[in-house]
């Protein structure tokens, strides 16, 4: 394992998912989910003894992992979380708001959608 | 006003020369900036549309995998999902960053790329309830896949709108303060150098004046200089023979 990152570029970047139980367990169905040699996923289940800070600390480290192009997450747990991710800049890796099953989705709260709607009037 | 909004420069025709090339750049640059602007904002709005389309599908296509799973669970039970997560190992759908370019603008694009590789997933539910698992399965990818899409496009929506930003703050600079600053300084110049042409106009004339002045003075004086020859020497050396003085007779005698 010289470099994670550079091998993991070369043949493709992965897609993190944090979302409730059954969101997830829908991607990793479809092949998403990633797990690592020392059990790192690439996915956070949220229910309700997730915490806060728990969300957080997994948002900032998909943020910053290198290997992952896309973070999935759910409209009401970007809520939680709404001001890193509004904060949140970057290109890369995008932050893409997911509707859920419990939760319906709510085009104004999308930070993208927001801007988009603000331009075009 | 203008004098103050110019290059501090030295007015000569050099300068004039170099500054004109630069106003040549300048408007050049704003034209191809300008341009590049337009396609930008093309793109920016087609992006924008795409953005809204593919938002809506998504919550359409949403919905539709969190049935197809209600469905799968009904049919394999609540543990399904146990399986499922125990059974992840390698991720076998990934996306591959790929880079648009739109007028010089890169702008990240990913492509929904599945390795092809076995996965336990396509064998879950082989026990029991494989056919709405199996469901469950392509309604998630179809979701992916359009998920990727979205992503890319607003990957594209966020570079573009920086671009489109500074690329309208450059329009702008070179519009409204390198352009008109470059024409300040061509008429400050040619200003001075005409100043300088009148100056010098002025001088050859004064010196021309000057000269023909210092001319006729010295013409005049050798006139006067002849003349006074003329009169003076008639005055001194012409005199008469008849009524001079007496003359003794000279005698000679031995």
């Amino acid at each position: 394992m010289a470099d994670p990152s550079a091998t993991n570029s070369a043949d493709g970047l992965m897609i993190a998912v944090i979302a409730d139980e059954d969101t997830v367990t829908g991607f990793l169905l479809a092949g998403v989910g990633n797990v690592d040699a020392r059990r790192k996923s690439n996915f956070l289940v949220v229910d309700a003894k997730t915490t806060v800070p728990d969300i957080e600390a997994a948002f900032k480290d998909f943020t910053t992992r290198g290997d992952i192009a896309i973070i999935l997450i759910s409209q009401y747990i970007a809520d939680m979380i709404r001001h890193l991710v509004h904060n949140y800049t970057k290109p890369v890796p995008a932050i893409l708001e997911i509707p859920s099953k419990d939760h319906p989705y709510e085009p104004e709260k999308d930070s993208i959608l927001s801007r988009v709607t603000h331009m075009l009037g | 006003m203008s004098s103050n909004n110019r290059l501090p420069v030295v007015p000569t025709v050099t300068v004039l020369a170099i500054i004109k090339a630069r106003l040549l750049g300048a408007t050049k640059g704003h034209q191809l900036l300008k341009k590049k602007a337009d396609a930008l904002n093309i793109k920016f709005r087609k992006v924008l549309a795409e953005i809204v389309k593919t938002k809506t599908e998504m919550g359409k296509t949403m919905k539709e995998s969190a049935f197809e799973l209600t469905q799968a669970k009904y049919a394999a039970g609540e543990h399904i999902k146990h399986t499922i997560f125990d059974n992840v190992e390698a991720a076998q759908v990934k996306v591959k960053a790929v880079t648009e370019n739109v007028a010089g603008v890169k702008l990240p694009k990913f492509q929904y790329l599945n390795d092809g590789s076995e996965s336990k997933m396509e064998m879950t539910g082989l026990g029991k309830g494989g056919q709405p698992i199996q469901n469950c399965r392509t309604a998630n990818i179809k979701a992916i896949q359009l998920l990727v899409e979205l992503a890319s496009l607003q990957t594209s929506f966020l570079a573009l709108d920086e671009a489109i930003k500074t690329t309208n703050r450059r329009v702008n600079a070179l519009e409204n303060v390198v352009i008109p600053k470059l024409e300040n300084t061509i008429t400050y110049i040619k200003g001075e150098l005409d100043e300088l042409e009148r100056e010098e106009f002025f001088r050859l004339k004064k010196i021309q004046a000057n000269k023909e002045r210092d001319l006729a003075l010295k013409e005049a004086e050798q006139a006067m200089a002849l003349m006074g020859d003329a009169f003076g020497g008639g005055g001194s050396g012409g005199s008469n023979l008849v009524d001079g003085d007496h003359d003794e007779d000279q005698l000679f005698t031995s």
